[in-house]
Parts: structure tokens; sequence; C-alpha cells
């Protein structure tokens, strides 16, 4: 009973290893974009520094207000800051070449500081902005209130006003101590993506099998349909969790992600991850035309709910309507999981949803494949 | 001297949404017998080979090994079968050892059972000097020794053959056909098709020849020349039977 599922799964990891390009595309391709990844949002030292915001500013005031506002908005860290004509500005802006350009009025100085004690008449900031680029332009908004108040403040209170406040920046993460690593959440997310890429080519494996007639072969062995999709989907997990673990196995290693939750809860999400991507592949199969139709209308399942999941950027960017959506996309549950067992820190209860889930979309999936599949050979 | 059915097909009957590929085919087989089956194409010949193998549920009709009727994916009287489907059906990726390890495994087989399995259809096909050569640099001829070989591994009653010796050049043709006369002379029970008259006039025992999915004709060679006096040969007795128009 066991030989004939060990033999096929044997058979399988065969031919993986000899094919150099599944190999490469498995265990390299993840390794190199999410370290890129990883490296662009933090990690490595001098990488890490964002990129100024280009802004533009035209000061048509020329008062000593308007004057400290562009010098304090020309020393801000955050900002690249153009001094500039109104036409410069627009047109800068207009073609991407900055956020933002901010116009301070002839005579916003004085009305500021009437309206600073509640006079009537406030004075307008123009903001000329991106419409592309809405969270920077908050920022920019932002950066800009506290040095117009710094600016009016100094200016008509010498000495008699500070800020009230200082604000003290602390990540959340497994502990006090525990820098964040953004690696941790690129390896999730790339994982995923070439756990799920590798599933396409088991469910393409399959369909090629059966344009060659070796799956006649196969059928005409005394072996249930359970046994061959199940020595199908041994091999495809075996491959899918291994791409995933050499992916983190990298990353611990040499870039310094920790799992610093359950140990148990992060194996729990990798295998319920592995067995859903597998089933995948196998629903593939089961319902795939021809394998290069096929891999066309996989890629893009694949890029569609890995962008869906959170893969490639979290989920918050995504519109309250779309984060509630975004349950139902196995990738989803298969990053949280993996993002609470390492750079979150947490325990094997926060594992166990993620892992139910994928679980049962992996017996969803696996289902229909042995409904679906096209079982007579003609 | 013939013996009783090894393998027996009853009133087989299978359609395709409308189409009727096999319609009420009867046929025996018995051990020691090479039985070729001829028809032209879209006659119903891999499909029934599929009714056969059990790869293809009939919608009417039964078939019998050594008097058991088949029934079910995970039969063990499927191992009494052995398939050599008409694509080479083989992982051209890895050796022909490694194959042969896959397919004896897959009908679970191990270890010392497994090694002289595999050692003796290589022997038997020729290619023992090849055996851990990838099957991606073998001729297409080796391909075809190397197909008929899995469908042997496992040491079957019954051998269904769909048109071994297609794109095949002579050297690896000849070495097909004394393999299946080997076969023949250890008792097995081989039903060939193929598209090539004198490979069914040298091998046959039986011919059936199928038309539209039915058996038209089922005799000796030497029985079919009986009954078409006029045909000088297999061919003659073929188009006589199946007509002369154009089959696409």
């Amino acid at each position: 009973m066991l030989t004939p599922l060990l033999a096929m799964v044997r058979k399988d990891l065969r031919l993986f290893f000899t094919d150099r390009r599944a190999v490469v595309m498995s265990f390299a391709a993840p390794i190199v974009i999410a370290s890129f990844f990883g490296a662009i949002f933090s990690g490595v030292p001098g990488m890490a520094e964002r990129a100024r915001m280009a802004v533009h500013i035209v000061d048509r005031d020329g008062g000593p207000i308007s004057r400290a506002i562009v010098a304090a908005v020309r020393d801000d860290k955050h900002l690249a800051v153009t001094v500039s004509h109104p036409d410069d500005a627009w047109a800068a802006v207009r073609r991407g070449a900055a956020v933002a350009a901010v116009i301070i009025p002839p005579g916003f100085g004085d009305a500021a500081g009437r309206a600073f004690f509640g006079g009537p008449n406030k004075p307008e900031l123009k903001v000329l902005h991106d419409p592309t680029r809405p969270a920077e332009l908050a920022m920019v908004r932002g950066i800009l209130t506290e040095h117009v108040m710094r600016a009016v403040s100094r200016e008509l209170l010498p000495g008699r006003f500070t800020f009230p406040y200082d604000v003290r920046e602390e990540a959340v993460t497994a502990s006090a101590t525990m820098a964040y690593s953004s690696y941790a959440h690129a390896f999730a997310g790339m994982g995923v993506q070439f756990l799920l890429f590798a599933a396409v080519d088991l469910g393409i494996g399959m369909l090629v099998e059966r344009q060659r007639g070796l799956w006649k072969r196969l059928r005409s062995a005394p072996l249930s349909r359970a046994m061959l999709l199940g020595g199908k989907a041994a091999s495809g997990a075996l491959i899918t969790l291994t791409t995933l673990l050499v992916s983190f196995a990298f990353a611990i290693l040499l870039l310094r992600v920790r799992i610093n939750g359950s140990v148990l809860g992060f194996l729990a999400v990798s295998v319920a991850c592995a067995l859903m991507a597998t089933t995948f592949g196998l629903l593939l199969a089961a319902v795939g035309g021809t394998p290069a139709a096929t891999r066309g209308v996989a890629t893009f399942i694949v890029l569609i709910t890995v962008m869906l999941g959170g893969a490639w950027m979290p989920t918050f960017f995504f519109p309250a309507w779309l984060q509630r959506l975004t349950v139902v996309v196995p990738v989803r549950w298969a990053v949280d999981g993996l993002d609470a067992m390492t750079w979150r820190g947490l325990g094997f209860s926060a594992a166990i949803a993620p892992t139910l889930m994928l679980l049962g979309f992996a017996a969803l999936f696996g289902a229909l494949a042995l409904l679906r599949f096209p079982w007579d050979e003609a | 001297m013939l013996h009783s059915p090894m393998l027996e097909a009853r009133s087989l009957a299978k359609a395709f949404g409308r189409v009727v590929a096999v319609d009420g085919v009867s046929l025996t087989l018995a051990p020691g017998q090479l039985l070729g089956l001829l028809g032209p194409n879209g006659a119903g010949k891999t499909t029934t080979v599929s009714l056969l193998a059990g790869i293809l549920p009939p919608d009417r009709g039964e078939v019998l090994v050594d008097g058991h009727r088949m029934a079910g994916d995970a039969d063990p009287t499927k191992r009494r079968i052995g398939l050599v489907p008409q694509e080479v059906a083989l992982y051209e990726e890895l050796t022909a050892r490694d194959n042969l390890r896959f397919f004896g495994g897959v009908y679970g087989f191990r270890g010392a059972v497994l090694e002289r399995a595999l050692v003796s259809v290589l022997e038997l096909v020729g290619l023992a000097d090849r055996a851990r050569d990838r099957v991606a640099t073998y001729s297409g001829g080796m391909k075809r020794r190397l197909n008929l070989a899995a469908g042997l591994l496992h040491d079957p009653d019954i051998l269904l053959l769909d048109e071994p010796t297609v794109g095949v050049d002579p050297q690896s043709r000849h070495a097909i056909f004394e393999n299946l006369e080997a076969l023949k002379r250890r008792g097995k029970a081989i039903l060939y098709t193929t598209h090539y008259m004198e490979e069914a006039e040298r091998l046959s025992d039986r011919i059936v020849v199928m038309d539209h999915g039915q058996v038209i004709a089922d005799d000796t060679l030497a029985g079919l020349h009986r009954d078409h006096p006029g045909a000088r040969d297999l061919e003659a007795v073929f188009l006589a039977l199946t007509g002369r128009t154009l089959r696409d």
C-alpha cells in the first residue's frame, strides 16, 4: 500500500530536482526578491534611509514668518525642497517631479498672526498635489503644519511659546529589545507567492503527464483515485513546503529573521500553507486545458491572490471593503499567520485560525479536484 | 493447443456524448495467443484497448480477466494486465532505470524483486547498456522498446499494445517483433493494434477487424482469406471489409 505512494513521491522529487529551472525558480527567486523587498523597507544600513519627498515652495509673501517657514521646511530631513516660482511649481507637480507645491500667498504672515489670536479671515496656504500620492500628501501636510505653527508662534510670542509635546516613536514587535525586521514580512509574502508558483508547476506537470499518456499507464495499475491524487499531493506538499522552509532558513541564517513566536505554530502554518498550495495545483490539473493555457490563467490567479493577500504590500493600504473581502483569499491567512509567528512574536494560539483556514481551503480545493478530475483515459 | 480465455470482452459499449466509439464489442484472448486488432482511424481500437485495460469504464458490457469480472480502479485483477499505450508514456527527464523503478513501485515492487524485474525487461528489450541514460537521449526506436519494457515490468499475463511500432526504424521494429514472439512463447496473451498489415500478418494468431465501433471480422489469417478468395493479402481483405473511403 505504501510502496506505490512512496514510488510516486520519489519520482516527483527526482523530476523536480532534475529540472534546474524549477529548482532555481522555487529556491533562488523568492530569496532574491524577498531580500530586495526586505532591504528596501528596512534592514541594511544605508538602504533603510527613505527617499526624501520632493516639494516645491513658493514664497509670495516675503515677510519674516514666511521666510522662517521656508527655512524650516528646507531643513526638514524628510523633504527635498525647491524654492520655486508658481508656474515652475505647478509644472513640477504635473509631471510627477514633486509630490506637492506649497504656495505662501502675499500677506500670509500678517494674516496668520491675526488669526493666531482668533481674528477673522484666516489666510490660506495653497497646496498643489499629485493625486496619485495621497499618503505622501498627508505627510507633507503634517510636516507643514508643524513648521507653520513654530514660525508663527516664534514671531508673535518669542520665547513664550513652545510646542506642547514631543513624540516618541516605538515599534511594537515581539519584544521591546527586538527591532522590526521587514525581511520577515517580505519572506512570508514572497515565500507564499513562490510556493503557489511551485504548485502551479505541479498542476501543469500533471497536464503534461496526461498529454504524454503517462496517466494511462498509471490508471491501468490497480491504484485508487485517492492514492493517485494522494501521491501527487504528498510530493507537491513536500516540494512546496521545502521551498518555503529553505527561504526562511536563508532569512534566519543570513538576514537575522527570527521566529519570535511559536515554532510549532510557524510549522503548522507552513504545512497548512503547503497543503493549500498543493491542492490548488491539483485543482488546476483537474480543470485545466492545455498546459500553456493553464499556465497563463494560473499565473494570473496567483498574482491576483498574492496581491490581495498582502504579500506585496500590507493589506491596510487597501480600502476597508477590500480588506474585509481579502479574508476569502488564502494567501492573506498564510501571510498573516507567518507574520504572527515571526516578527510579531505571538504564541501558538495566534497560529490556530490561519492554520485551520488554510486547511479548510486545502480540503475545498482537494475535494473539487477529486470531483472534477477527468479520470477517463480514452 | 489454446486454453480458455485469459481475457474476455462481452458486449462492450462506450459513447462520448453523441459519438458512439465502441458498440457491442465482444472478443476473447487465450494464453499464448496474439490477437491483431485492426481498423481504420476512428474505428474504436484505442477505446477498446482502454476499456480492456480498465482505464475507461464501459457504458455497457464487461471485461473478464481469467474469468473474474474487472471492477473498479483498484481491482487487483488489473495487475494481470500490462498496457503499452500508443504514446511513448515515459518520463524523458529520467533515466530508463528510474522510469522502470517508478513503474515497478506503482505495482508494489521494491528491493531485490524490483531489481530483478528491471534487469530482466531491460535485457529483453536490449537496453541494459543504456539503462542509466536519460530517456530524452534515446532514439525513437529505443523509446518504443522501453515503452514496451515498462508495460512488461510487473510480469502481466495479458499485454495490451496500442500501435507499439509507430515511427520506429526497421531494426527496432524487428526487435519488438522478436520480443513479442518470445512473450507469446512464454504464454502471454497479447492484443496488438496496428495499421501495418504486414505486422498483423506476421505476428497474429487471430485477427479482429473493427469499423464504426463494431467487430466486423474475427478469424485467423487463413480464415479471412477463405472468406475473401479474391484478396491477395491482408490489406486487400481489410479494404474489402472496411471500404476505400478516406477516414480522417
